[in-house]
C-alpha cells in the first residue's frame, strides 16, 4: 500500500499497480469501510481500478489524522475474508441495426459473425471497476479478448445516451449524449444517469453487470416504461 | 425574473459546486473563481455559496423585471445601469425594469454577478451549478441565451454581513501567475530533470483553456517511464502531463478520473488565479507545503464564510 497526496485535501491510497479484479475488490471493500467508519473525518471516497482518493477538509481534519486512520482501516480490511460477490444489474440491449451501427465492423475485425459477437458480448459477468468520464459511465472489466477492437480513428461528436460500445479491450455504456471514439455495438433503453430519480445513478462501483440481448419490441416496451418512470431495473442477487 | 437580452460569450449559473458524487463520475463544477462567488454573494447579502451568474471575458445585458440588490466580483468588468456606470465593487440596487449592462473584462476573465436571493433554478444533486458536458444543472444544463428568463429566489432569512472593503485577497494575479503546488500523487513517474523543467519554466496559457482545464505550453517535460498510468481519480488543480510532455491544469468541470501522470497539484485557493488568466498569460509553478496550503485555505474561508 502506498499513500500519496493529491492537493491539500486529497489522500490517494494505492493498493496495487495494475488492473486486477482482486485488487479492485479490495479497493471497494476499503472504500466501504472508510465511508462507514470514517464518515466524520472524510467527505468523499472515489474508487478507481487500483486506488482510492479520500477527500477531506484539511481545516477540520488534518491530513496526518486521515492518513493514520485510513492506514489502520486498510490493515484491518486486508485481514478480512474475501467479500461475497455483489449484485448483478441486467442491461437489456438491442444489438446491431440503427442501435449498434458498428456491430458489423466489430464482427469483421474479430473474424466472427454478428450473432457470435453478440453471444460473446452478452456472456460474461462484467465488473464495474469504477465510474468516470461522464456521470454514471462504468469502466467494465471482463470483455472477451476476441472482441477487442481499436477505437475509431476520429471520434464521433455525438454518441446517443445508452449506447453500448467497445474501445480497445474495454466495453462500456454512454450514460449521457457525449463525444466518443468507441465502436457502438448496441443500445440499452435504461438510463444510467437520470437526475429525476431519487438515486440518479443506475450503477455503483463494484457492481456486477450482464448484457441481455433483446428484440425491438422489448427495447421499445422498456424504453416506454423508463420514460414514464415505471421501470425497475432487473437485478440478480 | 431576469430576462437575458445579450448573454455574453459563455455565461452560466454556478454555485459552490456539486461535491459528494464523484464516485458516480459526477464532476464538482461550480464557480471557477470560488472566492469571487463568495464575495459577490456576501456583498449581495446571500449565503457565500448561493447560485450566481458566471461571465467569461464578456458580460452581457440583463433586464430586471422586479427590483433587486446585486453585486459583482472577480474579473474587472465595466457595469452600467440604464446607461449610467455603477461602482460594481459594492452592492448596488437595480430598480424594477432596470437594465444592467456588463462589458468586456479589462483584467481577468471570470466575473460573478450575485443577486440577493440567488438565481433560483432547480437543484440537481444538491447544486444549481451548470455542468455543460452532461447538460446538468443551471438553466437546462446549458449556457445562457438571449430571451432566457431567470427566476430570483426569495431574500435569505439571515442576511449575510458584507465583507469589509477593500478585499486584499481579491486582487487579480500579476504576471507571471504563480500557482503553489503540493507534491504528488505521481511525482516518481518523472525524471528529475522533468520535475526541474516543470518548476523552473515559465508556461504560457494556450487557447485550449476552458472550465475543464487549462493546457499550458513550454518546454517538453521528460518522464521516467511514460505519461500513461492506470486511470485513477483526479481533482480540480491536478496537473496532468500528457504524452507530448505538456502540462494541463484540471479545473472545476474536470472529469473525476484520468489516465495521465500527475506530478503535483495546484492548491485549491490558487486555482482562481488560473481561472482569471487568458491565452498568452504566463504561469509558474512554485512548490509549497501542506502547512502553507492550509494557511491559504484558512484565509480564503475567512472571506467565504461569515
Amino acid at each position: 500500500m502506498r499513500i500519496r497526496a493529491q492537493g491539500e485535501g486529497g489522500v490517494v491510497v494505492e493498493l496495487g499497480d495494475a488492473i486486477d479484479p482482486a485488487v479492485n475488490a479490495r479497493v471497494h471493500l476499503l472504500a466501504r469501510a472508510i465511508r462507514e467508519r470514517l464518515g466524520g473525518d472524510v467527505l468523499e471516497v472515489v474508487p478507481s481500478y487500483r486506488s482510492l482518493l479520500v477527500i477531506h477538509d484539511p481545516l477540520t481534519t488534518p491530513r496526518d489524522r486521515v492518513v493514520e486512520r485510513v492506514r489502520a482501516l486498510a490493515d484491518e480490511v486486508e485481514r478480512a475474508p474475501a467479500p461475497a460477490a455483489g449484485r448483478i444489474v441486467r442491461i437489456p440491449t438491442r444489438y446491431g441495426g440503427v442501435h449498434g451501427p458498428d456491430l458489423a465492423d466489430v464482427a469483421r475485425l474479430a473474424g466472427l459473425d454478428e450473432d457470435e459477437v453478440v453471444r460473446r458480448h452478452a456472456a460474461p459477468r462484467y465488473l464495474v471497476h469504477f465510474l468516470g468520464f461522464t456521470p454514471g459511465f462504468p469502466y467494465l472489466g471482463g470483455l472477451d479478448p476476441a472482441l477487442a477492437t481499436p477505437r475509431l480513428d476520429s471520434p464521433r461528436a455525438r454518441i446517443p445516451a445508452g449506447s453500448v460500445a467497445i474501445g480497445g479491450v474495454q466495453t462500456g455504456i454512454y450514460p449521457v449524449e457525449s463525444p466518443g471514439g468507441w465502436r457502438i455495438v448496441g443500445r440499452t433503453p435504461l438510463r444510467l444517469f437520470d437526475s429525476r430519480r431519487p438515486d440518479p445513478f443506475l450503477l455503483a462501483p463494484g457492481d456486477g453487470l450482464r448484457f441481455v440481448p433483446v428484440d425491438d419490441a422489448t427495447y421499445d416496451a422498456v424504453l416506454a416504461d423508463v420514460g414514464s418512470g415505471r421501470h425497475e431495473p432487473e437485478v440478480e442477487e | 425574473m431576469i430576462t437575458v437580452v445579450k448573454p455574453g460569450l459563455l455565461t452560466t449559473v454556478q454555485d459552490a459546486g456539486r461535491p459528494g458524487h464523484r464516485a458516480s463520475g459526477m464532476p464538482v463544477a461550480g464557480a471557477m473563481d470560488r472566492l469571487a462567488l463568495a464575495v459577490a454573494n456576501r456583498l449581495a447579502g446571500n449565503d457565500p455559496g448561493a447560485a450566481a451568474l458566471e461571465f467569461t471575458l464578456m458580460g452581457g445585458t440583463f433586464c430586471f423585471e422586479e427590483g433587486a440588490v446585486a453585486a459583482l466580483a472577480g474579473a474587472e468588468m465595466p457595469a452600467a445601469l440604464d446607461g449610467v456606470p455603477v461602482d460594481s465593487r459594492s452592492a448596488f440596487t437595480v430598480p424594477a425594469g432596470g437594465t444592467l449592462t456588463l462589458g468586456v473584462a479589462r483584467r481577468g476573465v471570470r466575473a460573478c454577478l450575485a443577486v440577493q436571493g440567488g438565481i433560483d433554478v432547480p437543484r440537481v444533486l444538491g447544486s444549481r451549478s451548470t455542468y455543460l458536458r452532461a447538460a446538468i444543472g443551471g438553466l437546462e444544463g446549458r449556457a445562457l441565451r438571449a430571451g432566457d428568463r431567470l427566476p430570483i429566489g426569495p431574500p435569505p432569512a439571515v442576511r449575510f454581513a458584507a465583507p469589509p472593503r477593500p478585499f486584499p485577497a481579491m486582487a487579480l494575479p500579476g504576471s507571471p501567475v504563480e500557482l503553489r503546488v503540493i507534491s504528488g500523487p505521481q511525482e516518481d513517474r518523472f525524471a528529475p530533470e522533468g520535475l526541474e523543467t516543470l518548476l523552473s519554466a515559465t508556461w504560457k496559457v494556450t487557447t485550449q483553456n476552458d472550465r475543464m482545464g487549462y493546457r499550458l505550453d513550454g518546454p517538453a517535460v521528460r518522464f521516467r517511464d511514460g505519461a500513461d498510468i492506470v486511470t485513477d481519480a483526479v481533482v480540480p488543480g491536478a496537473v496532468q502531463v500528457s504524452g507530448d510532455g505538456k502540462p494541463m491544469v484540471l479545473m472545476a468541470d474536470c472529469q473525476t478520473t484520468g489516465g495521465y501522470a500527475k506530478p503535483f497539484t495546484v492548491i485549491g485557493p490558487d486555482l482562481r488565479r488560473l481561472a482569471q488568466a487568458r491565452a498568452g498569460d504566463e504561469v509558474r509553478f512554485v512548490r509549497c507545503t501542506q502547512e502553507e496550503a492550509v494557511a491559504a485555505l484558512e484565509e480564503e474561508r475567512a472571506w467565504a464564510s461569515t
